[in-house]
Order: C-alpha cells, then structure tokens, then sequence
C-alpha cells in the first residue's frame, strides 16, 4: 500500500518536473486563464449598458420630449441622432449607427390627452436579434414607467392589472453572475484535458511509456501518476478563475467553497479520464492534440454556458449527457448563486462521478494492455 | 505551350511544385481531413440545431389562489400563449419546489383577493423569476408583462375597466422579422469554422514542419522564403473555400438562413478573413516552432477571441473601453460584422468597405511579419 503511495508520488514528481521545467509552458499554463477570466467576465454578458438610438418625433409636443427624456435618463439609451423624415431610418440602422430608431407618431400629446392609446413604433436592428430583443425590453421597462408617471400627473385611473416582479438568486438578472461562474469550468477544461491527452502519448511517441511498463509500476499507478499532476493544474486554474470572480468582479457567492471545489474536483477527475482515454487510443502527440480538440470544441459550444441547453433537441441534449462541462458550469452556479449544497447537486456529481470511473478504469486497462 | 510558359518562369513552377506536394501532405493527413473538413462538419449540425437563443414554451407555474371567471380569464392568457407552457397549481409550496428544482422558470401567483382588487380598479399578481439564466428570465419577464398587458386591454375593450391614455409600442426586428436566432447564430458559425482551418490548421501544420526539421531541409534549396509561404497558404486557402462552401450551402438549405447581399460579396469578404486567418497561423508557427505550444496559443488568440469578443454573440458596444480596444486588433470581429450584414441586410457599402479595408491592412501587415520571422530562422 505504502510502496504503491510511493510509487504513485515519484510519479507525480516526474510529471510535474516534465511540465514546468520549461519557463514557457509555465506561463502558459497559469497566465491564461486568469487573463481569460478577466476579459471574457467583462466581454460575456448579455446586459447592455450603451445603446445608440435615434428618434424621428413627429409630434414634437412636451409630452414626446418627455417621453424621450425618459429614454435619455435611463442611463442605457445614448442618442445619436435626430431625423426628419422617414427615409433616414434605413440609412441609420443599415450602417449600424444606430441599434434602434424610436418614431414617435403625430398626435402622440392629443391622443394621450384624450386617453387613447398613442403608438411609439420600435425599428430595431435585427442582425443580433438576442441584443435587439434585450434592448426592446429596456424600452418596454421605459415605456411602463412613463405611463404610470404620465397617468399620475394628469389625474387618469392607473391600469387595472399590474405585477411585482422578483428574482430569485439574481435579484437584478444581472447576466454576469451566471456566466462568471460557467467560465471557472470552461477555462479549466481546456488546457487539463489536453495536458493529459498529451501526457501518455508523448512517452509512447519517445518510446518512454514501453520502458514505464517493464519497472514496477502497475497500470493503475502509472494512471494515478498521469492523472495527479493534471489534477493540481487544474485546480490552480480554477483557483485562478474563481479569484478573479471573487476579488475582481465581486460575484456573490452564496454557497460553499468546499461544494465547490468537491464538485471541481470531480470534475476534473471526469475530464482527466477523458484525456487519459485519448492518450491510451491515441499513438502519437499529434492524434492525441487532435481528439482533445476535436472534444473540447463541442464540449464547450454545447455546455449552457452561452446557450441554454433546453433549447436544444431532445436527442442533442442526451448527447450532453457525456459533456463534463455540462455538469460544471450547473455545479457553479447553482453553488454560487442558489447556494445549493452537495445533496442537491447530485444530479450533477453521480455523472460526472460516473464518467470518471469509467474512463479512468478503461485508460488503466489500456495501459496494461496496449503495446504498441 | 504550357511547359514552356512554366519552363521560363522558374518561380512559378517553384511555387507550383510546393502547392503539389503540400497538397498530397494535406490529403494523405487525416489529421488536417479531421480538422479541415470533419470539424466543420460538426460544427455546423451542432450549431445549426444545437444552438438557439430563442425562448418558446416557458415551463410556469401558475399558483391559482383565486378560482373566479376575472382570475381564470387570465389564467386561460397564459394557457393559450404559445410562449408559456402553463402548470397550474393552488398554493405556493408545490410551485416553489418545483422552482427549487428547475422544473419551472417562474412562477405567476394569482392571489385570492385577485377579483375583488380587479373591481376596485387595481390588482396585482405576483411574479417570481428564477435568475439561475439571467438573460432568460429577462425575456420571460417581458412575455408575462405582455400577457398582462393583454389581459388589461382586453378588459378595456370590453368595456370593464376604464380607457386611460397610455403609450403602447409596435416593434419591428428589421433583418429578421421571425426573430429566429439562428439567423445570427449560423454567420457566427462561418467565422469559427474559417478561424479554426484559417489559423489552428496552419499554425499546427507549419509548427510541425518546424518541429521535424523538415522546413530546414527547403531552405538549402533555391525556393525561396516568399516562395515557401505561397506554397504553404495556397492549399490552406482552398481546404479553408472547401470549409466556406459547406458552411453556405448548410447556412441557405440546411437552416434557410437568408442571403440578402450578394454572393460575390460575401465570398470577397470570406477570402479576405481567411487570408488574415492564415497569416495568423504562419505567424504564431514560425514564431513558437512547436506543435502544443502553437496550437494553444491559435486556440486561446483566435478561436475563443472570435466567440467571445467578435460580436457574434455579446454586444461590442456594451462592454468597458479597455476590453473594446482589444476586439479592435480582433480580424474576427470585422468579419462578423461583414457576414451579418451581407447575410440579413444586404450589400450596405457604407459598411463593407471600411470593414475590408481593415481586414486587407491587416493581410498586408501579417504577410510582412511572417515573412520577417521565417527569414530570420534561415541565419
């Protein structure tokens, strides 16, 4: 048993000297992520904070300017021009000057007046029709306001029916608090799983691995060997992340770290047998780099970590099932911001447990018997 | 009359015989087959029916407290829009757990004085998002206030509530009037998969030659450097205009994507892109020598780049100055902008010469640099 931990350890030590010896490869493994994390936390969300408008008011009445002030004062809409005729809108949108154009229709004042319905048409590049749509719902949040102000000022019954509204776990659906947390595993993953991948099939490319074989290193030694040093990697690169989230961006953390990092953990072990896996089938460094990629591409597209993954087919979503990152990006952030507990997160752990058993088993049975 | 052109051009037949074999080496790889034609493959299934951002079918729990015809007509608003899929429930405690787990994505509480306030002309329901996907609930927020606002106007019409003056807004998403996410997704689609054979190909193939001394043995022939880098690109050039066709013709009849530009423009914005992309990869080859190395710096400066900041998903314009300079040196976010416009608005020159423009400055300088690295490792 000793001697097992000993050998296991030695191995470990090994490893860690062949990946960081180099300066280089030291950099590039510790500075990424954490760069990554800095500006893909800034660049990832859904939010907008600068939307250029223009406006062609056709009424041109104290109560159009003050519905206008109410876009200018929301701190979202910047406007960028003022047009005069109805043909100025395509030039706007067709050169992206503007992302919408507001017209405000002639009698907008009389009608309101009168208690009628004034229109406001909303002309909205749909290029992005994700951004195009969150902008048209700040408009409809302006909208509601103003109605409410303009019913109040000028004496008329309020609406029957209105609704409060409240979220939970992200009381301002601000969109960063769900994307910071994803990117703890999607940074993570990356450069772990192709480490590994690498790991076994650069010994076999130099003949190295036949001479690991023939010392007294069992199968499972040299796998837990292989796995350690990729575990510590990624560990530090989640850490990485997962600082940059709590000292920089300042994401509310509502659950534990140590559900975090146990689900982390488990993780990382699901996507070390994955590499591990494709190290033991693959022969050489370059087929091994090839199937990391070729996994990590759609591992990471089809995560829900920019689209959600009940939007996909039902037999696309079964397929998911096998995606370590999938399990990731739902443990961070139903722990960081529901601040779920182990027992809750089972539907997440038990396959991603699963998974590692399983590619860890078939990679150790591998190496005892694939000679090449 | 050929060979004789050939024979007395010696450059071009230089280039030639470099295209050829580069050629073979790139059909008998399975490698570059895997990443040049099998990726993009993939990609293009899992982005064409994998992805979309469009919200239908909102599972909601609706907590009825209040079982008279005033609350059921607006319980038969959500039942009856095909935006939500409606559970009905009569307390609170079930709709909760169902929220706990994630089986709903709201919950629209009713409360049991509901017709009471409805006859003194002000009631309220409850609305209980779940903020576990922020955008989401953002647009399933705004579906509920639609349905409220229809269930005020309806009341209006039949006379039951008092008519007030307020504004009301018509929408119209220009370019895609079905708001089809796809419609963006799928162009998006197109610059991942020419950054993956553009850069991560190349980068991969030429840090190999590096690594196998290979490159070394070309120099002590009479190619020259210019030479070799042409002979490199060209194949590159055509696997990536395989990549292109495939994904426009998936884009048109696989996801009938709309082509209102025209094809010429769009295949001379792609040309461009792909040119930049190459270059990209000659450049971090010749730089670092070395295939691991090679391949993550192509994956971490181009491919994760042209998801995250070219625009494809994220809006440019909302994130912080710092971050927006950096998409500026980005060629994947003028590509971007290219491909939406040529795909959804048509050919708008006032936007496609600039963005070309920029993109041939950036072929042109590339070309310079990898060319200056490539010479000096011949000393």
């Amino acid at each position: 048993m000793l001697d097992t931990l000993l050998r296991i350890l030695a191995l470990t030590r090994k490893e860690l000297l062949a990946v960081l010896k180099d300066r280089r490869a030291r950099v590039s493994l510790f500075i990424p992520p954490i760069i990554q994390g800095l500006i893909f936390g800034y660049a990832a969300t859904y939010d907008l904070n600068h939307v250029p408008y223009a406006v062609l008011d056709q009424d041109r009445t104290s109560a159009s300017r003050e519905f206008l002030a109410g876009l200018d004062g929301s701190g979202v809409f910047e406007r960028v021009g003022n047009l005069h005729s109805a043909q100025d809108i395509r030039t706007y949108i067709d050169q992206r000057r503007a992302l919408l154009v507001v017209q405000i229709e002639q009698n907008f004042e009389r009608k309101l007046q009168l208690g009628q319905t004034a229109d406001v048409q909303i002309i909205a590049d749909g290029r992005n029709s994700n951004t195009a749509g969150t902008a048209s719902s700040y408009i409809t949040a302006v909208v509601s306001n103003f109605n409410e102000h303009w019913r109040k000022d000028h004496g008329l019954p309020a609406a029957v029916l209105t609704s409060t509204d409240r979220a939970w776990y992200n009381p301002n659906l601000d969109t960063r608090w769900n994307m910071i947390p994803g990117l703890i595993g999607q940074l993570a993953m990356f450069q772990t799983l192709l480490l590994t991948a690498m790991s076994v099939a650069r010994e076999r490319e130099q003949g190295t691995f036949d001479q690991l074989l023939v010392t007294p290193f069992r199968p499972f030694e040299i796998m837990a060997g292989k796995a350690m040093p990729s575990m510590l990697v990624g560990i530090v690169q989640a850490t990485g992340v997962f600082l940059v989230a709590q000292l920089w961006f300042r994401i509310p953390f509502a659950g534990s770290i140590i559900t975090l990092y146990s689900g982390l953990l488990v993780f990382l072990l699901a996507a070390i047998g994955i590499g591990l896996l494709l190290s033991a089938v693959a022969s050489t460094m370059q087929q091994a780099m090839l199937y990391a990629l070729l996994l990590i591409m759609p591992f990471s597209l089809l995560s829900g970590l920019t689209t959600p993954l009940n939007n996909m087919p039902r037999a696309l979503q079964y397929l998911t099932a096998i995606n370590p990152l999938r399990y990731a990006i739902d443990i961070a952030r139903r722990v960081y911001l529901e601040g779920a507990g182990l027992h809750l997160l089972s539907h997440d752990l038990l396959p991603l447990a699963l998974i590692a058993a399983v590619t860890l088993s078939a990679a150790s049975w591998m190496f005892g018997h694939r000679m090449t | 009359m050929r060979t004789d052109a050939l024979q007395s051009h010696p450059r071009l037949r230089r280039v030639i015989a470099l295209v050829v074999k580069e050629t073979r080496q790139v059909l008998r790889d399975p490698s570059s087959i895997a990443i040049g034609v099998v990726m993009p493959l993939i990609l293009i299934l899992l982005f064409g029916y994998g992805l979309s951002l469009d919200v239908k079918n909102v599972p909601v729990a609706l907590v009825v407290e209040d079982t008279s015809s005033t609350a059921m007509e607006l319980v038969a608003g959500f039942q009856l829009s095909p935006y939500f899929n409606a559970q009905i429930t009569h307390s609170q405690p079930p709709a909760e757990r169902m929220m706990l787990e994630h089986t709903v994505d709201a919950i629209v509480r009713i409360p049991s004085d509901f017709a009471r306030h409805v006859n003194e002309g002000s009631a309220q329901v409850q609305v209980l998002l779940h903020g576990g996907d922020a955008n989401r609930a953002r647009i399933i927020q705004g579906y509920v206030q639609g349905a409220i606002q229809a269930w005020n106007v309806r009341q209006a019409a039949q006379g039951r509530a008092m008519p007030s003056g307020s504004v009301s807004i018509q929408s119209r998403l220009w370019f895609n009037d079905a708001n089809e996410s796809h419609y963006f997704l799928v162009p998006g689609l197109i610059v991942l998969v020419m950054t993956l054979i553009g850069a991560l190909l190349t980068a991969m193939v030429m840090a190999r030659e590096w690594e196998r001394g290979t490159l070394e043995s070309l120099f002590v022939t009479p190619v020259r450097t210019e030479e070799i880098l042409l002979g490199k690109t060209i194949p590159y050039f055509l696997l990536g205009m395989i990549g292109l066709a495939l994904c426009i013709v998936s884009a048109k009849f696989l996801f009938h994507v709309p082509l209102r530009g025209t094809l010429p423009a769009l295949l001379g914005a792609s040309i461009l892109y792909v040119l930049v992309a190459l270059g990209i990869g000659l450049l971090i080859s010749s730089s670092v020598k070395n295939q691991l190395v090679a391949s993550q710096l192509a994956m971490l400066a181009t491919f994760m780049p042209a998801m995250m900041l070219s625009g494809f998903l994220f809006d440019l314009r909302s994130m912080p100055t710092a971050i927006r300079l950096i998409t500026y040196v980005l060629p994947a976010r003028y590509y971007v902008t290219l491909l939406q416009t040529i795909f959804l608005a048509g050919n708008v020159w006032g936007v496609i010469i600039p963005n070309m423009l920029v993109l041939m400055t950036m072929i042109a300088l590339l070309g310079i640099g990898s060319r200056a690295v490539t010479r000096k490792r011949l000393d």
